[in-house]
Parts: structure tokens; sequence; C-alpha cells
């Protein structure tokens, strides 16, 4: 207990105007351990630890690194305090080999080749010492994420890293990668690396850390023994009350089909079917849920579906009418006005224009809608009418129509879509990671308002890749795996079960393909 | 861009005015350095742009061809298209003046020949425009790279089709037969004698010039096309999810953009040369990019933008001959300088200007 900590923060304040993101940080790292911190979007998780990766500067308070008081100016000084920083969007060349990435940017000397003899070497060792195996000369584009995020890690070892800062690592992995990283995570520990681990994710926490700090609007809430603690604690201590994990609902009564999807195969610009002879139903009243580790084939899944991808072959069912989805031009209007209502799975790409005010992502897609024009123009009073009343049902804040939605949060930012989309009464709402970046209560909200869609006689295509969400939704969940749907369960699912279709474990109870409506 | 939000007053007049303040000030160090005196200087340009009637009537016709190849750039910019072939397709434009003027002039007044000028520029601009927005939409081949091209291409189509075809019998000058009055604008001076315009080819090609500015305004800002151009430019998989299709806006983008550029050739064939002739165009189109930028792609904007290089235009002309130390090239120099301060290094001042006004905003305000 006397051992100098690998990271001290002291009373570390960072403002950005009025925004007071740090609030009198104190963190005490213990060399050796695995540190979790956990809080909502906007917490000041990733503010805190890009001062201590010297992104930021703190307006006041120390940083003390082995007990020795530092100033840790840009990245580069702290690699060279051994602090590494495991990014949650990899910082990688895609084209280049692992062992190119690794020495990117400490190559030595102009010519390359020595560095890389150096680094060959060097990746050997780490290799077996911590058991992470990754093929040196493989492209690392060409590698699933896991072993991205594995070059990722190596990349700030061979930087000689003792504290490792990994900043929502899991929200890419399968759970079997997931159990994986944290395996190498306790190795790490083990030959005495500190870690920090960054998530909102509370089962995380639970399953891998030692210790646990909870951040709440800018302050440092708490700091517990993991093995002291409960998630339900945890999570009141984040969102400040105590919340329901669980999604409160009745059972479904699923009435006649409103989806019906028929040997569906989809093709991507590289010619690899990413989708393979899918075929399913969605029912009125009913929340049909596809889980499955993302890259799958649900993204293109959910895009096809609501017109915006091509198909190579298959056909859709929507209110009767039979679409021939390989044989016509993908027109997102069109399955618009067929009363089909989209959440896409990536706000900020797809769902929203950041740079537009609220009020005009409020109406994108719909602005062909009569109620929001005349004639040639847009009805400004409408659409601006519309959105504020969309504002007040769905509380989102700032309640400013006039703001770009880039100034939103990302739990406010999804509420705009959610609202746009619901509001518009479709008949079916294709909905893709619905909670992703989203805070606890915002969350809470979402999960509601869908079962009240539900409850309200309309189909839903749940896509996600939180097993939870999935489970705490669904009435039924069909599983992707390699573009193919490999199982159906029903509502009261196993996750191991799950976990196991998810992972492409070929399921016996139940045929595949075709018949598992 | 997308980062904050500026207060309206230094996003649109603050930044501009440092960037052109810079341009002047490195302006001002060539002068001294060629030996003249930058005060003196500033006083001649600003004398002989907007000093006395004639002069500033010089101005606005300048003005008046970069509203129009500034707004042409302005539309395609909203689509997120950069389109910088203003130069051919006002070049083709006048081919459209031309040709409505030719068949019109001696039968019907100049208002009624107008529409049909506005209409034959327009299509002519917008159909020179329309292969390259075609092949960037269908087939990805860059409109800038294309549209540059075509610039070319025009170039050598006009002195083909003047030379070959449309150059009055007998004559040696790559030019058509003048217009007679029913296709001529009349000058601003022919209407308003008592303000004293003089020679000044200002004429009412610049009240085309303000409608286009007001009808582009309300097609960006207020109607569903613009949207949809809008949000095309901003983010193209969004407007693919919102039901717009890329081809169809791309190409209709382009059409109103090259449109909006052959119109320019109504002040210039229709208003003030009276005929077609080899090279009206002389970088009208080009400039337009710069006004676009400076201009920040909005009418108001560019039509400040317009007049400031209209004066850069005509006061340095009036300069060049004041001060002969300073000549043509020297104030070509003056220009590239805005150019470059107003257009190219737009962002220089902006992160610091930022910093200053809203240092609220946290480079990562949202987590992922």
């Amino acid at each position: 207990m006397s051992e100098t900590p690998a990271i001290e923060l002291r009373k570390i304040n960072k403002s950005f105007g009025a925004v007071h993101a740090n609030k009198d940080i104190d963190l005490v790292v213990k060399k050796g351990s695995i540190h979790g911190i956990i809080g909502e979007n906007g917490a000041g998780k990733s503010t805190l630890m890009s001062i201590l990766y010297g992104f930021y500067q703190a307006d006041t308070g120390d940083i003390l690194v082995n007990g020795n008081k530092v100033t840790i100016s840009d990245s580069k000084a702290a690699i060279g305090m051994g602090i590494g920083m495991v990014h949650q969007h990899f910082m990688l060349v895609d084209n280049f080999t692992v062992l190119e990435n690794v020495v990117l940017g400490a190559e030595d000397s102009a010519l390359l080749a020595g560095g890389l003899n150096r680094a060959r070497s060097e990746l050997h060792r780490l290799e077996t010492e911590y058991e992470l195996r990754v093929d040196p000369e493989a492209i690392t584009g060409e590698l699933p994420v896991g072993l991205q995020q594995r070059v990722e890690i190596l990349k700030a070892l061979y930087r000689s890293a003792e504290v490792l800062i990994l900043d929502e690592p899991t929200g890419v992995l399968t759970p079997a990668e997931a159990d994986h990283l944290f395996k190498i995570l306790e190795v790490l520990k083990n030959e005495g690396k500190t870690i920090l681990l960054i998530t909102h994710k509370l089962r995380e926490i639970m399953a891998a850390t030692d210790m646990v700090s909870v951040m709440r609007r800018g302050e440092m809430v708490a700091t517990r023994e993991t093995k002291n603690t409960s998630m339900e604690e945890l999570a009141e201590l984040m969102v400040g009350r105590s919340v329901l994990l669980r999604v409160d609902k009745k059972p479904a009564e699923p009435k006649a089909p409103v989806l019906e999807v028929e040997n569906l195969t989809v093709t991507d610009s590289r010619g690899v079917e990413v989708v393979k002879d899918v075929s399913f139903k969605v029912h009125e009243g009913e929340i049909v849920g596809i889980a499955g580790v993302s890259g799958n084939g649900q993204s293109e899944l959910l895009e096809t579906l609501s017109g915006i991808r091509r198909a190579t072959r298959g056909t859709l069912k929507i209110n009767g009418e039979t679409i021939d989805l390989a044989n016509r031009a993908p027109d997102a209007a069109d399955m618009r006005a067929k009363s089909m209502g989209h959440v896409p799975e990536d706000r900020h790409r797809m769902g929203l224009i950041n740079s537009f005010a609220e009020y005009e992502n409020s109406i994108l897609g719909y602005h062909r809608d009569p109620a929001y024009s005349k004639g040639l123009l847009l009805d400004l009073p409408a659409i601006k009418k519309n959105a504020v009343d969309e504002i007040e049902k769905y509380d989102i804040r700032p309640p400013n129509p006039m703001l770009k939605t880039a100034n939103f949060s990302g739990g406010n930012q999804q509420k705009v879509v959610l609202a746009r989309e619901i509001e518009r009464d479709p008949n079916i709402l294709l909905v893709g990671q619905p909670t992703r970046g989203v805070d606890i209560g915002a969350i809470e909200f979402i999960h509601k308002r869908l079962i009240e869609l539900r409850d309200a006689g309309k189909g839903i295509l749940l896509v996600s890749v939180e097993l939870d969400e999935i489970r705490g939704l669904s009435d039924r969940v069909l599983v992707m795996f390699d573009g193919k749907v490999v199982g159906e369960r029903g509502a009261d699912a196993e996750e191991s079960d799950l976990g196991l279709l998810m992972a492409g474990i070929e399921d016996n109870k139940i045929a595949v393909e075709g018949d598992v409506q | 861009m997308s980062g904050g939000q500026l207060p309206r007053w230094v996003d649109y007049g603050l930044i501009p005015f440092l960037n052109l303040a810079a341009a002047f000030l490195v302006s001002g160090l060539v002068v001294i350095l060629i030996g003249e005196n930058p005060i003196d200087a500033v006083k001649v340009l600003i004398w002989g742009s907007l000093g006395y009637t004639e002069g500033f009537g010089y101005t606005l016709f300048y003005a008046t061809n970069f509203i129009f190849t500034g707004l042409a750039v302005a539309v395609a910019f909203h689509a997120g298209l950069f389109n910088i072939g203003g130069e051919g397709q006002a070049y083709l434009g006048g081919l459209g003046v031309a040709i409505a003027c030719l068949a019109l002039d001696h039968y019907v007044p100049w208002y009624v020949t107008l529409p049909f000028a506005i209409l034959g520029s327009a299509l002519m601009g917008a159909a020179w425009a329309f292969i390259p927005a075609w092949l960037q939409a269908t087939r990805g081949s860059h409109v800038v790279i294309t549209t540059i091209m075509f610039n070319f291409i025009a170039a050598s189509l006009m002195v083909y089709l003047l030379n070959g075809f449309l150059k009055k019998p007998g004559s040696m000058q790559n030019e058509t037969r003048t217009f007679e009055d029913g296709g001529r604008l009349p000058f601003l001076n022919d209407i308003f004698p008592s303000f004293g315009f003089g020679f000044a080819p200002v004429n009412l090609a610049l009240f085309v010039a303000l409608a286009a500015c007001v009808l582009v305004w309300l097609l960006i800002w207020r109607t569903k096309l613009g949207f949809e151009i809008r949000s095309f430019g901003a983010n193209a998989t969004a407007a693919v999810y919102a039901g717009i299709s890329p081809v169809r806006i791309t190409v209709v983008t382009m059409l109103i953009s090259g449109g909006l550029a052959g119109m320019m050739a109504i002040n210039e064939i229709m208003g003030s040369q009276h005929r077609l002739l080899i090279d009206f165009v002389t970088g009208y189109g080009f400039v337009g990019i710069a006004v676009a930028l400076m201009g920040r792609a909005h009418p108001v904007g560019i039509l400040l933008a317009s007049i400031l290089f209209g004066m850069l235009y005509q006061g340095g002309a009036e300069l060049s001959f004041e001060m002969p130390n300073l000549t043509r090239d020297m104030i070509i120099v003056i220009q590239g300088l805005v150019i470059l301060f107003a257009g190219a290094l737009e962002h220089m001042f902006r992160p610091a200007i930022a910093q200053f006004f809203m240092p609220a905003r946290p480079k990562t305000a949202q987590e992922a």
C-alpha cells in the first residue's frame, strides 16, 4: 500500500469556456492494477484521459507519474513517460503491415531496415511475454478488429509503455474477443503494467477491473474496489439516481406480418456476398432483434431494406405489396413513402447532417412531405413548429431548434433522429444501434419509446451489437453470422446461447437458413 | 466548418475583413518595394473605383460579371461540387446570347430579346456544364478535372465557330456583326442621364444580376431543391439516406451553376460589346471562384465581394494610369494576393479567432 502510485492526479480542473469538463479530479492509480473509469457520455472521462495523454493541458492541478510531478505537453511527452494509449478509433494505416504500423513514428533512423529488424525481434519478445500473437507481416487492414486492437496494444508496448490507457476498447469486439482482450489485460497486469480502462459498460468493469472510479458531470464521484461494489451501485453513481437496467414491457401480441423478407442476398462493392439468402418476417406489434457481432451483414441488411443499397437477389413484402429488391434502383424516399422509418446505425455519418440546424435535421428525408412544403418552397414555420413539438415531446436539450446538431450530445442527437422517424408514425421502423454512444438516462427513454411504438401495433426491426439491448427489447431474436441468419430464439434467450450463435458455432437445435420465420 | 457557430458578424464580417487587410498589407509592401507610396496607391485605387460616378459605373460593370460567375461557383459549392469551368460556360453562354440577339434584333425591342438572351445564355452554359456533371454523377470523373478541360474545349470551339460560321462576311475579325438596338441592353447612363455614368458600360444586366442573387438565395435556403443540394453537399451519405439521388442532384446543381455562369455573357455581350467576340470572358470565370470563396457562398457576400473585385479591376486600371511604375501586372499581383488571402488562406486566421470568440467548445464535446 505504501508503494508510489503509477499515476496520481491531484485537483485537476479543465474548463472549456462555460463548460467545466473536469472539476477537482483526484485519482490514484496503483502500479500493476487494472483501474476502470466509468461514466456517462459527457461525464468528462475522455477529457481527463486527454489531459493525461497530453492532448489538453489542465487549467489547474498536478499530474504525478511514479511520484514525480510532471508536465505533459503533448502525446510525445506522454509516451516518453511510459504512458500509452489505445484509442477507441484505431490509429493504424490499413495498407501497412503490422510491423510497419508498430514502427510508424518510432523508426529511429531515416532508413527503415534497421528499425524494422529491431522491431521484429522486439515484437517476437512481446508476443511470447504477453501472449499477443499477431503475424508481423500481415496487412493490418485485412485483420479482424480484435487483432487490429492487439496491434494498437503492441504499438504502445513497443514504445515501452508502463501505463496503458484503453478508451472504450470493446465497442467493436465480439464477446469472445472482449473476453480475450481482458485475458491479455490480466497478463499485462501480472507483468507489472498498469491499465486504465475507460468504458461505459458496467459489465466490463465488473469483469476486468481491480478498482473503479465513477465520473459524473465532470466530477469524480466515487472510487470503489471492484469486488466491493455492484452494477446497481455503479449505475446509480453514474446517473445520480437509481436506474432501471431492465426494460419494462408486456409480452408482445404480434398480429399480421408487416414486413416479409425473402431470400435476400446482398453483394458489396468488392463483390463479396455480405448478406446471404436471408428470410424473415416482422409482425405488427413485435420487435424482432438482430443480434450479431458488427460486420456480419446487419448494416447491409438495414441499408438494403431501407432503400439505400441494392440487393443482388430477394424480395420484400411490405403492406401486402411485393418489391423486387434486385431489379430496381434503391430509393430511400420510396421506402419512406411506404411507411417505413429508419433510424440508421451511424447517426453522424448517415442519420444527421451535423452542420445543419436541428430543425433542418428534423425533416431530413421528409422534406418533400406536403406538411413541410408549399410548392417548391419549404414551409419553414411548419417545419420549425414541428421541431419545437418534437423537442418538447422527446425532451431534447438544449431546446433550441436553430442550433446545429453537432452541438448536441450523443443522446440528444439520437433523440432528434428518433423523434423524426417515430413521429411520422411509420408502420415499420428499422432501428440500428439505437443507443450507441448514448447515456443511460437517454437509453431508458429510447427503449420506452420503442416499446410504446410496438404496443401501438407497429413492427420494429432492431439491429444492435449490445446483447443486453437485444435481449431486453426483442420479442424474437435472429442471430446473424457471416451474412446468414444462423438461428432464432425467443425473448428469453440465454446470453451464452446467443453468444455461441454470434460466434458462428453451428446451431443444431433449429434448422438454419430459409425457414427461421 | 461544422466545428462551431461563431457569431455571424465575425464569420461574415470580421474574418473577411482581416483577410482583406492582410492582403492589402502585403500588397502595400510590394508597392513599397517598387518605390511607390502605398497610401497614395490606395487613394488612387479607391478614388478611381468609387470617387467619381463614371469610375463607379465601371466598378459596377465589372461587379456584374463577378456576381454571375461567383453565384455559379457558390451554387455548385453548396452541393460539394467545385465548378471551375465558369470560364468555358460563360464563353458558351455568349453564344446563346448572340444567337438570340442576332435572330431577333431586327424585329423586336431589347426587352423582348432579353428573356430569350437570358434563356439562351443559361441553356448554353448549362449544356456546357452537363457533360462534366453527367460524367461525375455516373462515372466518378472528377468535376474539377473535367470542367477545367472543358474550358479549353470551349475556347477552341468558339474560335472555330466564330472563324468559320459566325463572323461577318468579308471581315478579318473573329467576331459577329454588331447587334442592332433590339439586341442591346440600355446603358444606365441612358436610363439615368443625370447620374453621369458617362462612358461606363454598366447596363441593365446589373439588375438581372441582382435578381439572380435573390433567386439563388431563395433556391438555396428556401426551396426543397436547395435543401437537397445543401444536404448532399454537407453529407452525401445522409443525403442518400434521406432519399436524395446523388446523380440527380449533381446534374441539376451543375446545370444551374453552368446556367448562372453563362448568364455573365448578357452583361458582356448584350450589355456592352454588342457583338460576340473572341476571348470576351478574360478570367471572370476564374475570379468567380475567389468571389464565391470570399463571399462565403452566400449571395450577399458574393455581392460585396463582386463589388470589391470590381473596385480592384477599375481602381487597378486607374492605378496603372496614374502610377506607371505599377503596371497592369502589378495590379494582377494585388488581385492575386486578395484571392490568396480571401480564398486559399480563408482559414488562416479562423482558428485564432474561433479561440478568441468561443473558447466554450471543447474539440471533443461529444465522446463517441
